[in-house]
């Protein structure tokens, strides 16, 4: 009889969707279907069923060909490569759970090496607005249950987050929202027509690269002053008429996107969003939130600024004290600056998101891949070490967009013999401090480790 | 005045951190015992002997210490960071974080210079023959207490982020800057003798910005308020007076309100 497994959580996008159903067969191996879900996290799960997953390790071969090893000399090789290096970057994280994030900042530690998340080409200046200037932030239970205006800006979530729009933002019908979309008015700041900005009540269609000057005319016009006859592309009469909209929200709800951070001005832009959101405060309640992309990106940040106080580029080269400085300590700038000699992609694929002349640079140097399937990172690595899938076939914590931890349960059994990514990075750091002549206090420490094997722990 | 030259023997497989070659730490040493001064260069410790070839002693204190570099520092960060007093020559280019907290002294540097130029400086000169990049005079991330005295003129170009929550001080753009001139600022006085793209004052609170080119994309919280005659670095010209950002929270001084003043240049 097929298992139908509730409240399942979706390994996709930063709305991190809790309310999957999955169907799995009788000896929980394989997932026949799953329900609730949007097209992509639909196939997430599905792909846990391809028979070509990978099941060992495999390294590069001085002929350039890819060649199977046991676990054993893969953690061997991992531990004694970054050791070697001045200056390892480990990056990814998008996609794991908290308890690998957590394991792989010992073995940063104890390597001296740069940790940095995706966030470094995402929502990072979203981090630096936040250090500037403050969160005024709420769940998105709060967005869906109050929110009677929403603010798209730069950001596409019909796309990036699926039902991001049918679970908190526009359709849902919430405690003061009983009426759904009929009570919410949708606003859409974005230089193109996205399928959000057709769904949109009124769309801002803004010169690309202006965000920053059409919040200062927002802020301007709230503070009662004149602005030009038009700004960013926009006429005066549109800003104050959208401005209006806002300032007679009962809850104004702002989600931005990679529109503002990645644009020039960056955190600026992202800045000047809280400061606009802090000014809507004076006459009426205003929220903020980042759109982040992956369904456990925002944990990292948590994990890590609870480890070293920063959230992403932490820099842990000295040994004594963390630095973080992007611009510095960023994953694509240390890269293109060749400030590091060691490459470890965790969970995400650098090769397909970073800049070629940055993954030029970067294999110049060893290149480890630790992913559950084959990636273009994986392809151009020198080991690729694969893992199980966390939310599929590992269970672990998420932080959702909104820094809500949800528990992720795992829904079929794990490939044989494949470790997740906590159990490996142990297995890494067990073997550093064996060739450091140190004390694994780390893994003593963990209480409910699941490697090495302890016997208090059922 | 006693001076130490180094000259560059090595380029560092990665980055030198050299936040050793100040006056300071070189302040009462022998040439020797410079070279014996430490740095990073990823997570090994080295030395400045390992990169540099050190002649000279040191004065008895950092103000009677002149260091002069003959040569290409492009990969060393720290140059002259939290120095207090003397001097630092680099012919060549210097990296990141030059004179970054420095309260005092001199720094001249003929090339160009990398992002974090100056960031949280309180006092001294830097001067750049060359261009520099990013985050000029800028605040430390999430610091809102920025560079607060001070000068930095940097004869070229210079990118984005410059003076970032400056609190007070001067910097000198000669040529043309990107985005971004004095966000958050409170004090302090910011010139560009060249074009700028846009954003300039945005947030701004208070202080000074004068631009003698143009600006191609004008901040929408600025308004025009008149014309004035002002004397910028020794010359007086007539500008357009802004004020502004009229979207930020400004303070009140003897029941008036303080805006940030931007003077643009007016037309001939």
């Amino acid at each position: 009889m097929p298992k139908l497994i509730k409240g399942v959580g979706c390994p996709y996008c930063g709305s991190s969707c809790d309310d999957i159903e999955v169907l799995v067969s009788d000896d929980e191996t394989k997932i026949l279907e799953v329900h609730n879900a949007c097209i992509i996290g639909n196939n997430l799960f599905h792909h846990a069923n391809d028979p070509t997953r990978p099941k060992l390790p495999r390294m590069r071969q001085p002929d350039g060909s890819m060649k199977e090893i046991p676990y054993a000399e893969a953690v061997d090789w991992m531990a004694k490569t970054m050791l070697n290096a001045k200056k390892p970057l480990i990056y990814g994280f998008g996609s794991t759970n908290c308890e690998g994030m957590s394991a792989v900042a010992r073995i940063a530690e104890k390597a001296g090496a740069v940790l940095d998340n995706c966030a470094t080409i995402c929502h990072g200046p979203s981090f630096l607005a936040i250090f500037d200037n403050g969160y005024p932030s709420c769940t998105l239970g709060e967005a869906k249950n109050r929110a009677d205006v929403v603010v798209f800006w730069g950001c596409n979530p019909m796309h990036a987050h699926p039902r991001h729009t049918s679970r908190y933002s526009i359709f849902p019908r919430g405690y003061f929202t009983q009426k759904g979309q009929m009570q919410r008015t949708v606003l859409c700041v974005d230089p193109r027509e996205t399928d959000t900005a057709k769904l949109a009540d009124h769309h801002l269609m803004l010169d690309q690269g202006h965000d920053y000057e059409l919040f200062d005319a927002f802020r301007t016009v709230l503070k009662g002053f004149e602005i030009p006859e038009t700004v960013a592309g926009i006429p005066r009469e549109k800003i104050k008429e959208a401005v209006e909209i806002m300032k007679k929200a009962k809850f104004c709800m702002i989600f931005f996107g990679m529109g503002c951070t990645h644009s020039d001005g960056r955190n600026h832009n992202v800045d000047a969003a809280i400061s606009y959101t802090r000014d809507l405060n004076e006459h009426t309640k205003c929220s903020i939130m980042a759109m982040r992309g992956h369904y456990n990106i925002a944990g990292p940040g948590q994990v890590w600024s609870w480890q070293f106080g920063f959230p992403y580029c932490i820099d842990l080269s000295k040994g004594s004290h963390a630095h973080m400085n992007p611009g510095e300590t960023s994953s694509v700038d240390l890269a293109m600056r060749d400030e590091v000699d060691c490459f470890v992609n965790v969970g995400t694929d650098a090769g397909a998101h970073f800049p070629i002349q940055a993954v030029q640079h970067l294999k110049k140097h060893p290149f480890i891949t630790v992913d559950p399937n084959f990636c273009m990172a994986s392809e151009i690595a020198d080991l690729h070490i694969p893992v199980r899938i966390a939310g599929v076939d590992e269970p672990g914590v998420v932080y959702r967009m909104d820094n809500v931890p949800i528990q992720f349960r795992a829904v079929i059994k794990g490939l044989p013999g494949v470790p997740s990514d906590e159990e490996l990075f142990d297995m890494v750091y067990e073997r550093m401090c064996e060739l450091t002549n140190t004390q694994p206090i780390w893994l003593a420490a963990k209480e409910d480790r699941k490697y090495p094997q302890n016997p208090a722990v059922s | 005045m006693a001076t130490v030259t180094l000259k560059p023997i090595k380029t560092p497989e990665l980055i030198f951190e050299g936040y050793s070659i100040t006056p300071d730490a070189f302040a009462g040493k022998t040439a020797q015992q410079i070279a014996g001064l430490t740095g990073h260069e990823g997570k090994i410790v080295t030395t400045i002997g390992d990169f540099f070839e050190v002649s000279g002693n040191a004065g008895e204190t950092a103000a009677d210490t002149d260091i002069i570099i003959n040569g290409d520092c492009a990969r060393v960060k720290y140059i002259g960071s939290k120095m207090t007093a003397g001097s630092v020559t680099v012919n060549g280019n210097a990296d990141m974080y030059l004179g970054g907290w420095m309260k005092g002294g001199k720094i001249y540097v003929t090339g160009n210079v990398d992002s974090f130029c100056g960031i949280q400086m309180q006092g001294g000169e830097i001067l750049i023959d060359g261009d520099a990049k990013n985050h000029v005079g800028c605040a430390y991330r999430g610091d809102w207490r920025g560079m607060k005295g001070g000068t930095i003129r940097i004869r070229g170009s210079a990118g984005n982020d410059i003076g970032t929550f400056m609190l007070g001080g001067t910097i000198i753009i000669e040529k043309n800057a990107f985005i971004h001139v004095a966000p958050h600022a409170e004090g302090g006085t910011v010139i560009i003798k060249g074009d700028v793209e846009g954003r300039v004052g945005g947030q701004m609170v208070k202080g000074d910005m004068y631009v003698l080119g143009k600006i191609k994309f004008m901040m929408p919280g600025y308004q025009k308020v008149g014309t004035v005659e002002k004397e910028v670095d020794g010359v007086t010209q007539t500008f357009d007076h802004y004020i502004g950002d009229l979207g930020e929270r400004h303070p009140k001084s003897k029941g008036q309100i303080v805006y940030a003043n931007l003077y643009l240049k007016a037309a001939a």
